[in-house]
């Protein structure tokens, strides 16, 4: 163990070591170092000060909902809130609509991640393809995906395909900006070496082009992670017969904000997934890189 | 086995050799003479063309004019035998050491591999990513990775420039130590005179891109930096080096090479 810093010092109860005598026996000659069992205190304590506020905030709403200061309309209680979670899980129903929200998320990010990672590497390493293709997509890339709103219910009306496509467009171009950058920023001196090593074209693009983008891609890849929840909710709040989105307009028909609360709950609760699943793609597949040394064996 | 014998290195002719980026001549007419085996160290100031000279051999870039003979036959383009080690490592950092050193290999000689690693003192480290090794062991790894492919030709750009003194000193031993052993021809580019004496059978000297000396170097190996001999032949090439006044200008790397190539004209 190190010396405890002044911080520790100032914090914890290492404050009341005698530094003379160290050691103290307790029963039968057990001995209990007293800096210790502070500094053990010091840092559970600072461990727990980050949920003092969450956790006020939560009793005090309870309170406040338990002796009706605050209207069910506004916010339910989290009580309620469980409750309501607890009576749709175990009916099957917020597993069913999980299931279609994820689905349309996944499909979305399949076609469009695909398309961007196909289009990158092709821009990225085809120079006929980048003339050809690339400054039409820089373009494109402008046109927010949700300004495309009123035209694709025009195309598609709202049915799945509104979604998909919306969902397709905006993940899209996160994914090909970074794999098309990662590419082209590959560091050309390898290139060279892979070349004089004997490796063939192939082999150069395996061993070295595509390693080397990896980052670059799982950077664009967490990106579109974030806006796929983020235009789903939009998509689904538009209209939709079933999913996450439709759960919570329609609790809002009846006025169930305990349901309501609930869905808000489990996009977040998807969003962190998504991000929490991208970080172990990196934490595996960039485990050579000083950057990511945590994750490294 | 790849090649007849490993233990034959490449006789190399040039002659006439030029070459010109754009309008500026890089290297004017140049006539040199490798016989099989020997060792040769390049030196020259910054931008002398030593570098140039290096990868028109390695078949990295297309000549203007004059010819590159390897064993009788015309260069064209990158060679099975020929291996460079690059000032900067240029391990991928995304293979383990193993891995780096087996680029480029047949499936079915892998495992000697390990055995080259072994002989560069670094079988221990065979499984650690390369950003875990200091750059005395990457250069080595780097050395490994060539040799395993026993080239014939060893090309070496200017391999311990980024390396602390002691660790040059070891260097100059493993090399010299592998070289012997191998039999290859190396062709070495140094801006290190006293690193030219200390490994080469012969010292040229590049200056504006033409031959400016050919010093040979009968020094017997291991040769002894502190001996009378070695250090009256390194004044001599060092006098010569700094005989003529440093351009003005320095030169801004070669035109037509992207910026990374700057690295190329240390």
């Amino acid at each position: 163990m190190s010396q405890p810093t002044p911080r520790e010092i100032q914090t914890g109860a290492a404050a009341t070591v005698q530094p003379d005598q160290p050691w103290v026996l307790l029963h039968e000659g057990v001995p209990l170092h007293w800096a210790a069992v502070g500094r053990a205190l010091a840092r559970t304590l600072r461990r727990l000060i980050p949920w003092i506020v969450p956790l006020t905030l939560v009793v005090g709403w309870q309170l406040a909902s338990t002796f009706g200061w605050l209207s069910t309309r506004v916010l339910p209680a989290p009580l309620d809130v469980v409750t309501a979670a607890w009576t749709l899980t175990v009916s099957g129903e917020l597993w069913t609509h999980v299931k279609v929200s994820a689905g349309r998320a996944l499909a979305g990010l399949a076609i469009g991640g695909g398309l961007g990672l196909l289009l990158g590497l092709l821009t990225g390493s085809v120079r006929l393809f980048e003339t050809l293709l690339d400054s039409t997509i820089q373009m494109v890339r402008n046109i927010p995906a949700l300004a495309l709103i009123p035209l694709v219910i025009l195309w598609f009306g709202i049915d799945e395909t509104a979604k998909l496509f919306l969902i397709s467009v905006s993940v899209f171009f996160p994914i090909y900006l970074n794999t098309y950058h990662g590419i082209r920023n590959v560091d050309p001196g390898l290139v060279e070496m892979g070349r004089t090593y004997g490796l063939s074209r192939w082999g150069v693009y395996r061993e070295i082009i595509l390693p080397g983008a990896l980052s670059s891609i799982l950077v664009g890849l967490r990106f579109s992670l974030g806006l796929m929840w983020v235009i789903l909710i939009v998509a689904e709040t538009i209209s939709a017969q079933a999913g996450i989105g439709y759960l919570t307009m329609n609790a809002r028909e009846f006025l169930q904000t305990d349901i309501v609360l609930v869905g808000i709950l489990l996009y977040a609760l998807l969003g962190k997934l998504a991000d929490l699943f991208a970080k172990g793609l990196e934490g595996y597949w960039l485990r050579w890189h000083p950057g990511y040394q945590g994750t490294n064996r | 086995m790849t090649h007849t014998s490993s233990s034959s290195g490449v006789r190399l002719e040039i002659r006439g050799l030029s070459k010109r980026y754009g309008t500026r001549e890089v290297l004017h007419n140049t006539e040199l003479t490798i016989e099989p085996g020997q060792f040769v160290a390049i030196v020259g100031r910054s931008g002398c063309g030593k570098s140039t000279l290096l990868r028109l051999v390695a078949g990295l870039e297309p000549v203007s004019g004059g010819t590159i003979t390897v064993d009788a036959r015309a260069l064209d383009g990158l060679s099975e035998d020929t291996r460079i080690m690059f000032q900067d490592s240029r391990l991928l950092p995304w293979k383990r050491v193993i891995d780096n050193v087996a680029l480029g290999l047949p499936p079915q000689r892998r495992s000697a591999a390990a055995d080259v690693l072994a002989r560069v003192g670094l079988g221990d480290r065979r499984n650690d990513w390369p950003a875990k090794l200091s750059g005395g062991q990457r250069q080595r790894v780097s050395l490994a990775r060539a040799l395993v492919h026993n080239p014939r030709l060893l090309l070496l750009d200017e391999p311990l420039g980024a390396l602390d003194a002691l660790t040059r000193i070891e260097m100059h031993r493993l090399i010299e130590g592998l070289w012997k052993t191998s039999g290859f021809t190396a062709l070495l580019v140094t801006h290190d005179v006293q690193e030219a004496v200390a490994l080469a059978d012969r010292v040229i000297l590049i200056e504006d891109g033409r031959i400016a000396l050919d010093q040979a170097i009968s020094l017997a190996r291991p040769r002894s930096q502190g001996d009378a001999a070695f250090a009256a032949i390194e004044k001599r090439i060092l006098d010569r080096v700094l005989q003529k006044p440093e351009p003005e200008l320095a030169d801004p790397g070669w035109p037509g090479q992207p910026a990374y190539g700057l690295r190329w004209a240390i």
